[in-house]
């Protein structure tokens, strides 16, 4: 590249359409988001990490972590990531009924793992092991919460993708918001992935 | 109904802070009142605050930045006239303003003067530098202008309505937590910072898609000026740093609303994570406030020299290390924490390793200066004095790289000078170097140079009597945020520092003198080349002020310098270019009402108005999802309305 940039004049035949595809364009700046979003995460599981020891004398991982709840949340989580998978692929083969089915799958099985987890925040609540009781149940609460709050984000825009599959079929941009939402969606899974493995095992073992 | 908020919210306490007040709240009527009389009121409606136009934003951003910057300087001034009399007395600020002053201050100047400011100019200029008619994202450019502005307004408010934080800019705590900060001043600083936070999070996006996806034909990475290099590096840090103030926000707010136990004394916080996290971001931050006006000094120093940019390559690698090495060495905020001697070595080392590529941008500066033909106009003034301080700043740097030096120096005003030393050559004087270079491309018409050239003595000359006084304060140690003191010595070093920032508030002076005479004598002063000073860039092909498209035909780029290869080649200059259809955005209302919501949801909660915290954030959600069922809303230029436009020509104010 700089043995080129040396010599003026000569222009790069490669690059010589100047058309802007701006669907790719928006996918690529998503990718940058959920880059960012990544960091959000990274930085509440090292908050979680050191704070694992603050338990002020109150609950630790082994008295409050529910191994099966937090399997079947991981169950429902991953099955929802094969599910929206076949909306892909419905997306794929131009199927708009099949992927709003798919996608209500998917936001069903979300909901479940939503529901799971609230049942955990409020069990945990109820027997005193609120946010307010710990660093370490704060960094808890809030790595987790974090995450519980992003699927809510993915359900509601599951649901205008729903609406919007409805009003305007799949539409290029409609194609394309359902990619990124896509991107998200597994991206929350990767997430829960690691709270799995860094919250919910050593926590138990 | 109202949460906390009751009439005892008005700022009564202090007769200087109802002064102020006062102040704000007329100097908004006398602006409302200006446009009302102007009857602008739909122009500046349907022209700017609706607008998605790259050029306009960026203009708005500026604005934005230099009312922060009086704000800021208000603030400034205080402190320094409140440190001047208060050897053995009072003064006249009580403790509890003058800590509002020194944490608004910090606060406007980093978050709403220089990030504004430098969001403005990546927005006016690297849409030209790399050839393209927009950004990648013009509507979510024009919801994060709005989101600043939302924080910016917090801060404002702040002032009127209740108090502002007490905390400091940095708001460490236990002392910003709940318990030993109940009031609403720590919840005004954090609603503010993180709802611009998360608009310069999307600008940052918005700038590494904008510069690796839409440069024009022929411009490879090595081609691009380096102003646009520095926009995407501080770009990708933006990306990678901001997260990391909304989380230590966030845990902040959780703390202070829900009694969290992040940062807290007791049931097991740990504060220590804050200041961690919060320079987790902070060192990152001053690199992307300094990179960008290290590009403007490139530009201008190449122009204003008739050469071309010594040793490209080489500041392009600086400027790419300077963006990976500054997240390695954020403890040098606090090598006081208690680590162990290995860690502030490590960070120590970092430190001192990432003074050499700015090293080498300094030497290839001078270099590119050497046997040219120098102009010493103002651009080049303000680049000259960035030079020669900021050497000065460099090296205060270093000495405080060292641990065992920081240990004596920690918190004194050595800090305080050294920072200043940075961020006012390197940071805003770069700025002010933009504005004037860029200024008549945004405008048709150049700024006065008589005044210009005022400004910048008054500043320099300011800055070193306000600042070179602080590191021998420092030594003497002096501690930072002192609102009186009883040692004798230090008082007529603080005169010293006041009446350099008198000479500072002439420069500001100056700067209105030079607009308002600017404006005066357009006609005298216009530029109807497009290219008023002999540029280098594709930035100054396009007419003065541009086309809302920019460029009507992309241009085919053959050179780094390609205004001046076409220049050298008129035969074959534009023979490339491809002309294709014009596509602009159209205007949207979302992004201001967005901004507006926001406004409103950071101040219910700060007052604990939950209903309204709630509606606002069901209306901004709305408005987003309603946004995103028009699909795509573009406005396609016939080729008579291109025509027409391009036959408009540069000029004063054309086009406004």
């Amino acid at each position: 590249m700089t043995a080129e940039s040396v010599v003026p004049g000569r222009p790069l035949s490669a690059s010589k359409t100047p058309e802007i595809d701006p669907l790719q364009e928006r996918d690529f700046g998503f990718w940058l988001y959920l880059m960012s979003d990544a960091i959000i995460f990274a930085l509440l599981f090292a908050t979680y990490v050191v704070m694992t020891r603050g338990t002020d004398g109150g609950p630790t991982g082994q008295d409050v972590y529910d191994l099966t709840r937090a399997s079947a949340e991981t169950a429902l989580l991953l099955t929802s990531t094969l599910t929206f998978g076949m909306a892909s692929v419905a997306v794929a083969s131009g199927n708009r009924n099949g992927v709003i089915v798919w996608l209500l799958v998917t936001a069903v099985l979300g909901l479940g793992f939503l529901s799971l987890e609230i049942s955990e925040f409020v069990g945990m609540i109820s027997e005193g092991a609120g946010p307010d009781r710990s660093g370490f149940l704060s960094a808890f609460f809030a790595l987790v919460g974090t995450h519980g709050l992003h699927v809510t984000g993915g359900i509601v825009w599951i649901a205008v993708m729903i609406v919007q599959l409805l009003v305007k079929d799949l539409t290029p941009s409609v194609r394309s918001r359902l990619f990124r939402l896509g991107l998200f969606w597994h991206f929350l899974d990767i997430v829960w992935i690691g709270i799995f493995s860094v919250v919910y095992l050593p926590g138990i073992l | 109904m109202l949460g906390k908020l009751t009439f005892d919210a008005l700022p009564f306490y202090s007769a200087i802070a109802f002064g102020g007040a006062m102040a704000e709240v007329l100097a908004g009527v006398a602006v409302i009142g200006f446009v009302l009389w102007l009857g602008k009121v739909r122009y500046l409606w349907t022209e700017w605050l609706t607008s998605v136009d790259h050029k306009r934003i960026g203009i708005m951003y500026v604005v934005l930045a230099l009312v922060m910057l009086m704000r800021g300087f208000a603030d400034a001034i205080m402190m320094r006239a409140q440190q001047a009399m208060a050897a053995n007395n009072e003064g006249y600020l009580p403790p509890e303003h003058f800590d509002q002053v020194f944490s608004s201050h910090g606060t406007i100047m980093i978050f709403f003067m220089a990030m504004p400011f430098l969001s403005g100019l990546m927005n006016f200029v690297v849409p030209q530098q790399v050839g393209a008619r927009d950004v990648a994202f013009p509507f979510m450019n024009s919801v994060s202008l709005w989101l600043t502005a939302a924080g910016a307004g917090l801060v404002l408010v702040s002032l009127v309505i209740g108090k502002f934080s007490t905390a400091g800019w940095t708001g460490y705590p236990p002392y910003s937590g709940i318990e030993y900060n109940p009031g609403v001043g720590v919840d005004y600083w954090l609603w503010a910072v993180i709802l611009s936070g998360i608009g310069t999070t999307m600008t940052g996006i918005n700038f590494v898609v904008t510069i690796l996806k839409r440069r024009a034909p022929g411009m490879t990475l090595m081609r691009m000026p380096l102003f646009t290099w520095t926009a995407l590096v501080t770009s990708v840090l933006i990306v990678f740093a901001f997260p990391a103030i909304t989380v230590v926000g966030g845990q902040l707010v959780l703390d202070r609303y829900l009694g969290f136990h992040f940062f807290t004394n007791d049931g097991g916080g740990n504060m220590m994570n804050y200041i961690n996290l919060i320079w987790i971001w902070g060192h990152p931050e001053v690199y992307i406030l300094i990179l960008p006006a290290f590009g403007i000094f490139s530009e201008v120093v190449a122009t204003f020299s008739r050469k071309r940019l010594f040793g490209y390559d080489s500041l392009v690698y600086a400027t790419a290390v300077i963006g990976l090495l500054s997240f390695s060495v954020w403890l040098h905020h606090f090598f006081t924490m208690g680590s162990s001697a290995d860690v502030n070595a490590f960070f120590g080392i970092t430190t001192m390793i990432i003074a050499v590529p700015t090293g080498v941008k300094v030497y290839d500066w001078l270099l590119t200066m050497y046997a040219g033909r120098i102009e010493l106009r103002v651009p080049m003034l303000w680049t000259v004095g960035f030079l020669v301080t900021f050497v000065i700043g460099g090296m205060t740097g270093v000495a405080l790289a060292l641990p065992p030096v920081d240990y004596l120096m920690h918190n004194t005003t050595f800090l305080i000078a050294h920072f200043h030393n940075m961020l006012i050559p390197g940071a805003l004087f770069g700025y002010f170097a933009g504005y004037t270079y860029w200024f008549p491309k945004a405008f048709g018409f150049r700024l006065d140079e008589t005044w210009g050239v005022r400004a910048f003595w008054f500043w320099i000359v300011g800055f070193y009597l306000a600042f070179m006084p602080l590191y021998v304060l420092g030594f003497m140690g002096m501690p930072r945020r002192m609102e009186h003191y009883d040692v004798g010595a230090w008082q007529p070093w603080l005169i010293v520092a006041a009446i350099g920032a008198c000479s500072i508030l002439v420069g500001i002076g100056c700067l209105i003198t030079q607009l308002y005479v600017s404006i005066r004598d357009r006609e005298v002063l216009a530029d109807r080349t497009g290219d008023p000073w002999g540029g280098r860039t594709l930035e100054w092909m396009t007419a003065s002020p541009p086309a809302p498209y920019n460029f009507a035909r992309i241009p085919q780029v053959h050179d780094r310098d390609e205004l001046i290869w076409r220049k050298e080649h008129p035969a074959e200059a534009d023979k490339d270019d491809v002309a294709s259809e014009i596509e602009l955005p159209e205007n949207t209302a979302a992004g201001v009402v967005i901004g507006v919501i926001a406004g409103v949801f950071g101040f219910a909660m700060v007052w604990h108005i939950w209903w309204l915290a709630i509606l606002s954030l069901l209306i901004a959600l709305a408005t987003v999802v309603a946004r995103s069922f028009g699909d795509d809303e573009e406005l396609e230029l016939s080729s008579d309305e291109v025509a027409a436009l391009e036959a408009r020509g540069s000029g004063p104010l054309l086009g406004y």
